[in-house]
């Protein structure tokens, strides 16, 4: 295996790697029986302490309402976020000028600003201006905080999947006589569709990954908010954290798995045109690169 | 009209953001630096390491890790940061290491798939005219796949950007924190939300621009 760095070993970097491997191992094993020793020092490693979690008292009470809360918001906001996501990158794209620029500013505006402190905002205008009970205000300042911000990421997203399929797409369904409306929504939108896939799946973690604000912030009673109501009744600091973290890495590594496979079939797929946008390009998009060009290239490097 | 920011230190709140984003950018780019050469390194061991970090450490809300810094870290294993008796030092560095251990994790993969971008036939004629190891390294690849990287780099210093209100859940007395206050307290809600959009569009455009411009000027054309 020869890679940029390295060559194929020869018995002298076979030495060299044998021994840069050993001194790795130790020092790994060495960090790991020091945080070993330091959660046994502070008591963190008594089965008294981890037992809640092998009884459904836990689950039932704290853990799954949490958890189902953390994915009620995810689900609104992605529900809620596409179709205006939607809108606005099909408006950056269109022929007006005056739609393309306000769209445009609209959605480079919502990208620059961290989802906090549009939360915030939406937990004290619901405050002032509208009757939404307490009890579900958390909830609605989280989704309006997540779609605001999403829904301008999608729209990156949508307008960087149309602009990634060929030209001959749009002018071929101009030469057969259809009007602009008609080759965005029989022709470019179909197909962006499929494209954006894996992004939309991607950019399923960073919402997710978003709704712990509302926990800490807003006292919305999402996953890492039960948590703490969990530590307070059984005093399990440490391991309540550990097994919050854990639930969160499965739950998005599932997503990245997923949104990775499906790029992956899709690239292969006869159908498609070769052109998808996959993981990295939701990662570029989500920075909100103001004025950058992450978003129209990406796609267009398969 | 902006008397509403009177009593109020707006500007303060901004710098400790600054501070947070640039103290952070410098860590996150040592360890990412670190991560990433694990990552690609020929000894299979320090390459799962770096995948594994990566792969768990992307996928736990930045909330949670800086959350864990405050109770876990500080309150149970008393890691103090060297400031056990100053509290608003604790929780900045506190907020830094979250912040670093977070972020080296994109800083890591921006850096790889610079790596990646370098065509394997530039190291092989380099070897071929006789180049070692390290000539390789910084003669040939390295300067390729850093002018590659500078935009992924860029999109990753924006995000940590914005990321650092999240040090507002420990009541680090950020941008954010300060947000919270002013609108619980202060009538005008809409100019308050305004005035922070506005701070943090000045921090982000800028630095957009400047890195977009520099990463197109420096990039390799193949």
């Amino acid at each position: 295996m020869t890679s940029v760095l390295y060559d194929a070993p020869g018995p002298r970097a076979k030495r060299r790697n044998v021994i840069l491997s050993v001194v790795f191992f130790i020092l790994l094993a060495l960090f790991l029986w020091w945080i070993w020793r330091a959660m046994d020092d502070k008591g963190q490693l008594k089965w008294a302490l981890w037992e809640p979690f092998t009884t459904s008292q836990a689950w039932t009470t704290y853990l799954l309402p949490g958890l189902s809360n953390t994915l009620k918001a995810a689900a609104l906001a992605m529900v809620i976020g596409l179709p205006l996501g939607a809108l606005f990158g099909i408006s950056r794209l269109s022929d007006h000028r005056w739609l393309r620029a306000s769209a445009g500013t609209v959605v480079e505006f919502f990208r620059a600003i961290p989802v906090l402190l549009l939360m915030l905002f939406a937990n004290e205008f619901y405050v002032r201006y509208t009757d939404v009970s307490s009890e579900q205000r958390p909830l609605y300042a989280v989704v309006t905080g997540l779609v605001l911000y999403n829904a301008s990421v999608l729209a990156e997203i949508v307008r960087a999947g149309i602009l990634s399929l060929p030209r001959g797409q749009s002018e071929a369904a101009m030469a057969i006589g259809l009007r602009k409306g008609q080759v965005m929504t029989n022709v470019l939108l179909p197909q962006a569709v499929t494209v954006m896939l894996p992004a939309i799946v991607s950019q399923l973690v960073v919402i997710v990954k978003d709704t712990a604000l509302g926990g800490v912030m807003l006292g919305f009673t999402e996953l890492l908010n039960s948590r703490s109501t969990l530590a307070a009744n059984y005093a399990n600091v440490i391991p309540s954290f550990i097994v919050v973290a854990v639930i969160y890495i499965v739950l998005n590594f599932i997503l990245t798995s997923f949104a990775s496979w499906l790029e992956g079939k899709l690239r292969r797929s006869k159908r498609s045109t070769g052109a998808v946008l996959g993981a990295d390009d939701v990662d570029d998009i989500n920075a909100g690169e103001v004025g950058g060009t992450a978003a129209t290239d990406a796609g267009g490097t398969t | 009209m902006f008397d509403f920011l009177e009593g109020y230190d707006v500007l303060g709140a901004f710098w400790m953001t600054v501070k947070l984003t640039a103290v952070s950018a410098i860590g996150s780019l040592i360890w990412g630096t670190l991560l990433a050469a694990m990552r690609v390194s020929p000894v299979p061991l320090m390459r799962g390491f770096g995948t594994a970090y990566v792969n768990i450490v992307r996928n736990i809300p930045l909330t949670v890790i800086i959350v864990f810094a405050s109770l876990g870290l500080a309150d149970i294993f008393g890691v103090t940061m060297g400031a056990s008796d100053n509290f608003d030092v604790q929780g900045f560095r506190l907020a830094v290491l979250g912040f670093v251990a977070y972020t080296a994790a994109f800083v890591c993969e921006a850096i790889r798939s610079g790596i990646n971008t370098v065509p394997v036939g530039q190291a092989e004629a380099a070897r071929a005219i006789g180049l070692s190891f390290s000539q390789v390294l910084r003669l040939i690849v390295l300067p390729q796949a850093f002018r590659s990287v500078i935009g992924p780099l860029a999109n990753v210093l924006i995000a940590l950007t914005k990321n650092t209100t999240v040090a507002a859940a420990i009541g680090v007395a950020e941008a954010a924190t300060l947000m919270k206050t002013m609108i619980e307290n202060e009538a005008q809600t809409l100019a308050i939300g305004a005035v922070f959009a506005l701070g943090f569009v000045v921090l982000t455009l800028p630095t957009g621009l400047f890195l977009g411009w520099l990463s197109k000027r420096l990039a390799v054309k193949r």
